[in-house]
C-alpha cells in the first residue's frame, strides 16, 4: 500500500467515525431498543398478551408482578405494550418500505420515459398530496373492510409521492449531465444505470425522506387504531392501547399513558436521528 | 394571467374527476354497489331500481359516465342505518364541525405565524429554542393523545371543563385547544424555515448592508416573500376545516362531519362515506384553487412561468 | 485503401428553445447539414466557439442522439437507433470522453470498478481477466493499481480523466470521440493528457473526433481540422495547411488569436460584433455581421462548402468565388 492509500483510508475512517449529539444518540439507542422488542416481544413480555388475572385488575404500575399495571381484565400492561410496539413497527416498517420503493420505482420510471408516463405520475402525487390522506385511507377501509395485510398496504400508499418527485428530480439532473450520462453511453441497460449508480447516488437523500415519512406513519396507524378502525382486537397496537385505555382515564390512566408515550418518543427519536442525518447527508434539504 | 388561472381551473377540475374515479374504482371492487349502497336488507325491487336507475347493467365505461351524472345531480345515495339521503346527513353535521374548526384556525394562525416570525428574527434565542422545542412537541405528541391529557388534567384533575359533549360553549374549549395547539406548532416550525430562507437570501443582506433600517427591511423585503410559502400551508388547512377533526371530534364525542364519518367507517355506510370524501375532495380543490389565486397576486413571476409547478 | 471508419453525410439537428414557459418556441438550428469523414486511425479536430454545434455533432457522431436528418455510419453500416439493444452492444467499439472526469464518474464507486464496469457491462472475459484488464489500463495510462481503490472524490483533475479514458479503453474501442477533454485541466496538465492521448492514439491505432476551442490543443493531435461556425463548417482541411494559411475569415480570425510559433503575432485580427447566438442566426453568411471584408452577396446568400485546392474546402463567396474567377 503507498502514503497516497494509508491517508485514504485514515480520512474515511475519520468521516465514519463522527462525534454524535447526544440527542442523538440517546434517540439511535431508543430505536435499537424498540426493534430488539419487536424481535423479541414474545421472549420479552413476562406475560401472555392476553392472558388474564382477574384478581389483579386494574393494578396501579411499580407493584413486583406488573410493573407497568394490569387493565381492567387484569391483563399485563407492560406485555401488551411489548406486543404493540411488534405490531405498530411491523406496520409502520412495512408500510415505509413499500412507499420508498414505490415511490422511487415511479420516480425512476418518470424520469426514464418522460412525456406521459411523467405527466401521469406527477398527476397522481398532486393529487395524492392534495387529499388529506386520513380521509382517503377511511374511505378504503370502509369499503374493504380491516386485515394486517390490508393495514401495511394501505398505510404503504402513504408518502409515495414525496419519494417519487426526489427520484425523478434526482435522476433527471442525474441523466441530463454527468455519470449517468456517461454510463449509458458506455452501453449499460436502464436497470443497471438506475440500481448500481443513480439509487447509491440518492440514497441519503431518499433516507432522510424515510425519517420524514416513518414518524407520520406511526402517527397515522396508531391514530387508526385509536379510531377503532385500524389493528383489530385481539390484536393490539399502540395507538390501539391508548384508545382502549381512553375509558379508564379516570381510574387507571397508566393503561393509555404507557403506549402514548412510547408514540411520542418513538416518533421523537425518529425525528431527531432524520434531522442530524438531514445536516449531515444532504444540505440541500432543508 | 388569464392563462395561469385557466390551467389552475383545470387541474382543479381534474382532481375532482380523480376522486370521483377512486371513489368509482373502490365502489366497483368491493362488491355489488347496489348492495353496498342500499344495504343487504333493500327490497329486490329497490335493488333492481337502483341498478336501473345507476345502470349496473351497462357497459363499465356507461356506468363510469352514470356514476359522474348522478354526482353532478347530487345523488349520493342513502344511509344504510336510516335511509335519509347522505348529503342531508353530512350537511347537518358541518356546523358543528366549523363551530370547533373556524376558532381553531384563527388560533393556530394568531398564534403559529407571529411565534415562527419571532423565533426566525431572533434565531437562537431562549424562546426560539421555547418554539422549536414546542413545534416538535406539536409534531411528535398525536392528537389523541394531547387531547386526552388535556381531559385528564382540565376535567378529570382540575374539574373545570367538562370531557365531552355538546352541551354548552365550555364543552368546545378542549377540542378547540387541542386543535390549536398542534396546529400552531405546524405553523411556528413552517413560517420560522420559511422565515429564515427569506432571511439568508442576498436581497435581505443587500437590503440591510444598503442602510435600509431593520425594521423596514423585515417588513419590506422579508414578511411578504416568506408568505409566499406560508399561504400553501394556510390553504391546505382551510381544506382541512371540513374533515380536520376526525380525532379530536371521537375523543370529545362531538357530533360533527369527523365523527359522522369514523361511525360510517365503523358501519361500513358508505354511502356516507362517499359523500364526505367527495365533499373533503371539493373542499381541498377550491382551497387549493384560492391559493394558487393569492399565489398569482402574491408572486408575479408564477403567472408566467409557473403553470406546471 | 479501405472505406473511412465514420462517415457523417449531411446531419443536421434542430431543437425547440422556449423563452419562458409560454414563449413561442424558436427553432435552433444546433447543427445545419455537417458531412465529415474520418478515415481509420487518423484525428479529426473540430473547432469552434460555444454555440457553434461541435458538441452536439460529436454526440450525433457517436450515435448519443439521433439526427433530425442526414446519417452517420459507423464501419460501412449505419448507426443503430439510441436506447436500442444493437446500439447498447455499439457502444464497445466506441467511447466518449467527456469534458468534466468529475461529473462523468460515479463519486460512490471506487475508479477500478469503474473501469471495470464496460467489461461488465459488455460481459467481455472472466473476473479474473477483467481485474487483471483493469491493471493494465491503469498502467496504460499511466497509473498505479493502488490508484484504482480510491474513489473519484479523491484523484486530481489530471488523474480522474485518466480514469475516464482508461474506462473508454477498456473495450478496445475503434472510435473515441473526445469532447474538450482537457479544457477543464490546469493548462500544465494538458499537455500531459494531450501527450498521452496521442501515445495511445499511435499504439492503439484509434480513430478520433477530437472537439476543442483550443487551436493549440486541436493542432497538436489533429491530421484533419475542420472550423464549424453557427453549426456549419466553413472550413475543413488537413492540420499543417490549415492554420498555415486559414482562408475563411472566421478561421483567419481565430488562428490569428491563436499564438503559434514561427507565426509573429503582428496582424492580429480581433472580431467586432455579437458573439454567435444560435437561436438568431443570420441569413445568407452566418459570420457576416462579424466579418471584417463581408460583401452584399453575403448578406443573402448562404455560401457552400467548396474544393479551393488540395483537401481544403471553404464555405466562403470572397474565397470560392475568386477561386473559380481564377479557375475559369
Amino acid at each position: 500500500m503507498t502514503d497516497a492509500t494509508l491517508k485514504d483510508t485514515a480520512v474515511r475512517r475519520r468521516i465514519s467515525l463522527p462525534a454524535i449529539p447526544v440527542s442523538v444518540a440517546l434517540a439511535i439507542a431508543w430505536i435499537v431498543a424498540m426493534l430488539v422488542i419487536a424481535a423479541f416481544a414474545e421472549k420479552i413480555a413476562p406475560y401472555g398478551f392476553t392472558q388474564l388475572d382477574l384478581r389483579n385488575r386494574l393494578a396501579a404500575p411499580g407493584n413486583a408482578a406488573h410493573w407497568l399495571g394490569t387493565d381492567e381484565l387484569g391483563r399485563d400492561v407492560l406485555s401488551r405494550l411489548l406486543v404493540s410496539i411488534r405490531i405498530s413497527l411491523l406496520i409502520a416498517f412495512g408500510a415505509t418500505a413499500i412507499s420508498a420503493v414505490a415511490g422511487t420505482t415511479l420516480g425512476f420510471l418518470a424520469a426514464h420515459f418522460r412525456g406521459a408516463v411523467e405527466q401521469l405520475v406527477l398527476m397522481l402525487s398532486d393529487f395524492q398530496a392534495s387529499m388529506p390522506f386520513l380521509i382517503m385511507a377511511l374511505a378504503v377501509l370502509a369499503f374493504f373492510g380491516n386485515s394486517l395485510p390490508l393495514l401495511i398496504g394501505l398505510m404503504g400508499l402513504f408518502g409515495w409521492e414525496r419519494y417519487a418527485r426526489i427520484a425523478r428530480g434526482l435522476a433527471i439532473s442525474a441523466n441530463a449531465q454527468g455519470y449517468a450520462a456517461a454510463v449509458r453511453q458506455l452501453g449499460a441497460t436502464p436497470s443497471r444505470i438506475y440500481l448500481r449508480h443513480i439509487l447509491p447516488n440518492i440514497a441519503s437523500t431518499l433516507i432522510v425522506s424515510t425519517t420524514l415519512v416513518f414518524p407520520e406513519v406511526i402517527l397515522m396507524e396508531s391514530g387508526l387504531s385509536f379510531l377503532g378502525l385500524g389493528v383489530q382486537p385481539p390484536m393490539t397496537s399502540l395507538g390501539n392501547m391508548v384508545g382502549y385505555g381512553r375509558e379508564y382515564l379516570t381510574r387507571a390512566p397508566w393503561i393509555m399513558l404507557a403506549p402514548a408515550t412510547t408514540i411520542v418518543v418513538t416518533t421523537l427519536a425518529v425525528s431527531v436521528i432524520g434531522d442530524w442525518l438531514r445536516d449531515r447527508l444532504d444540505p440541500t434539504l432543508q | 394571467m388569464g392563462r395561469y388561472f385557466a390551467i389552475r381551473i383545470g387541474r382543479a377540475a381534474l382532481t375532482i374527476v380523480l376522486v370521483v374515479t377512486f371513489a368509482f374504482i373502490v365502489l366497483r371492487l368491493s362488491g355489488d354497489p347496489a348492495l353496498m349502497i342500499l344495504g343487504p336488507e333493500a327490497p329486490p325491487e329497490v335493488l333492481a331500481a337502483f341498478r336501473k336507475a345507476w345502470g349496473l347493467d351497462d357497459p363499465i365505461w356507461a356506468q363510469y359516465f352514470d356514476y359522474f351524472g348522478a354526482i353532478a345531480k347530487g345523488e349520493l345515495g342513502r344511509s344504510m342505518r336510516d335511509g335519509r339521503p347522505a348529503i342531508e346527513l353530512v350537511l347537518e353535521r358541518i356546523p358543528a364541525t366549523l363551530a370547533l374548526t373556524l376558532p381553531a384556525f384563527f388560533f393556530k394562525v394568531a398564534l403559529g405565524i407571529p411565534a415562527g416570525t419571532y423565533a426566525a428574527l431572533h434565531r437562537g434565542s431562549g424562546i426560539d429554542r421555547a418554539v422549536m422545542m414546542t413545534a416538535v412537541a406539536g409534531f411528535t405528541v398525536p392528537s389523541f393523545v394531547l387531547a386526552l391529557l388535556l381531559v385528564l388534567v382540565f376535567a378529570v384533575q382540575l374539574g373545570w371543563l367538562p370531557s365531552g359533549g355538546q352541551d354548552s360553549w365550555r364543552h368546545a374549549i378542549l377540542p378547540i385547544a387541542t386543535l390549536s395547539l398542534g396546529g400552531a406548532a405546524v405553523l411556528a416550525r413552517f413560517t420560522r424555515s420559511a422565515m429564515l430562507e427569506v432571511l439568508g437570501q442576498p436581497y435581505i443582506r443587500t437590503a440591510s448592508a444598503k442602510g435600509v433600517p431593520w425594521r423596514k427591511v423585515v417588513t419590506s423585503h422579508a414578511l411578504p416573500n416568506a408568505a409566499i410559502p406560508t399561504v400553501t400551508i394556510l390553504g391546505f388547512m382551510v381544506g382541512t376545516l371540513i374533515a380536520g377533526a376526525v380525532v379530536v371530534e371521537s375523543v370529545f364525542a362531538w357530533p360533527g362531519v369527523g365523527r359522522l364519518l369514523v361511525v360510517a367507517v365503523a358501519n361500513r355506510d358508505l354511502a356516507v362515506v362517499q359523500c364526505i370524501l367527495l365533499l373533503v375532495a371539493m373542499t381541498m380543490v377550491t382551497s387549493n384553487l384560492i391559493v394558487d389565486f393569492l399565489y398569482g397576486f402574491l408572486d408575479p413571476r408564477l403567472r408566467s412561468k409557473g403553470a406546471h409547478a | 485503401m479501405s472505406p473511412p471508419l465514420v462517415e457523417v453525410s449531411a446531419i443536421s439537428r434542430t431543437y425547440a428553445m422556449r423563452s419562458g414557459m409560454f414563449g413561442r418556441a424558436a427553432a435552433v438550428h444546433a447543427v445545419d447539414g455537417v458531412s465529415l469523414t474520418i478515415a481509420r486511425g487518423q484525428t479529426l479536430g473540430l473547432v469552434g466557439e460555444s454555440g457553434s454545434g461541435k458538441s452536439t455533432t460529436g454526440r450525433i457522431v457517436l450515435g448519443l442522439e439521433p439526427p433530425d436528418s442526414g446519417e452517420v455510419r459507423f464501419d460501412g453500416k449505419p448507426m443503430a437507433a439510441p436506447g436500442t439493444t444493437a446500439w447498447r452492444a455499439q457502444r464497445a467499439r466506441m467511447q466518449m470522453i467527456f469534458q468534466d472526469p468529475l461529473g462523468a464518474l460515479d463519486r460512490r464507486l471506487p475508479v477500478a470498478a469503474q473501469i471495470r464496469e464496460p467489461l461488465d457491462i459488455h460481459d467481455i472475459g472472466t473476473p479474473a481477466v477483467r481485474e487483471e484488464r483493469v491493471r493494465e489500463l491503469l498502467r496504460a495510462v499511466e497509473l498505479t493499481p493502488a490508484h484504482g481503490a480510491r474513489y473519484p472524490g479523491a484523484l486530481s483533475g489530471g488523474q480522474r480523466q485518466r480514469i475516464v479514458l482508461a474506462r473508454a479503453l477498456a473495450t478496445k474501442p475503434d472510435f473515441l470521440v473526445c469532447d474538450e477533454p482537457v479544457s477543464a485541466l490546469d493548462v500544465s496538465i494538458q499537455a500531459q493528457v494531450v501527450n498521452l492521448l496521442c501515445d495511445l492514439q499511435a499504439q492503439l491505432s484509434l480513430t478520433l473526433l477530437f472537439i476543442s476551442h483550443d487551436l493549440r490543443v486541436v493542432r497538436q493531435i489533429s491530421n484533419v481540422v475542420a472550423v464549424m461556425y453557427l453549426g456549419r463548417i466553413v472550413e475543413i482541411g488537413s492540420a499543417d495547411d490549415l492554420f498555415a494559411r486559414p482562408e475563411h475569415p472566421y478561421t483567419q480570425a481565430l488562428v490569428s488569436a491563436s499564438p503559434a510559433p514561427g507565426r509573429r503575432s503582428a496582424g492580429r485580427i480581433v472580431l467586432s460584433g455579437d458573439p454567435p447566438n444560435p437561436a438568431a442566426r443570420p441569413a445568407g453568411c452566418a459570420f457576416h455581421p462579424r466579418c471584417p471584408s463581408a460583401i452584399a452577396r453575403c448578406k443573402s446568400e448562404v455560401p457552400a462548402l467548396e474544393t479551393v485546392g488540395g483537401d481544403r474546402q471553404v464555405a466562403c463567396h470572397l474565397v470560392t468565388g475568386a477561386a473559380t474567377r481564377d479557375a475559369a
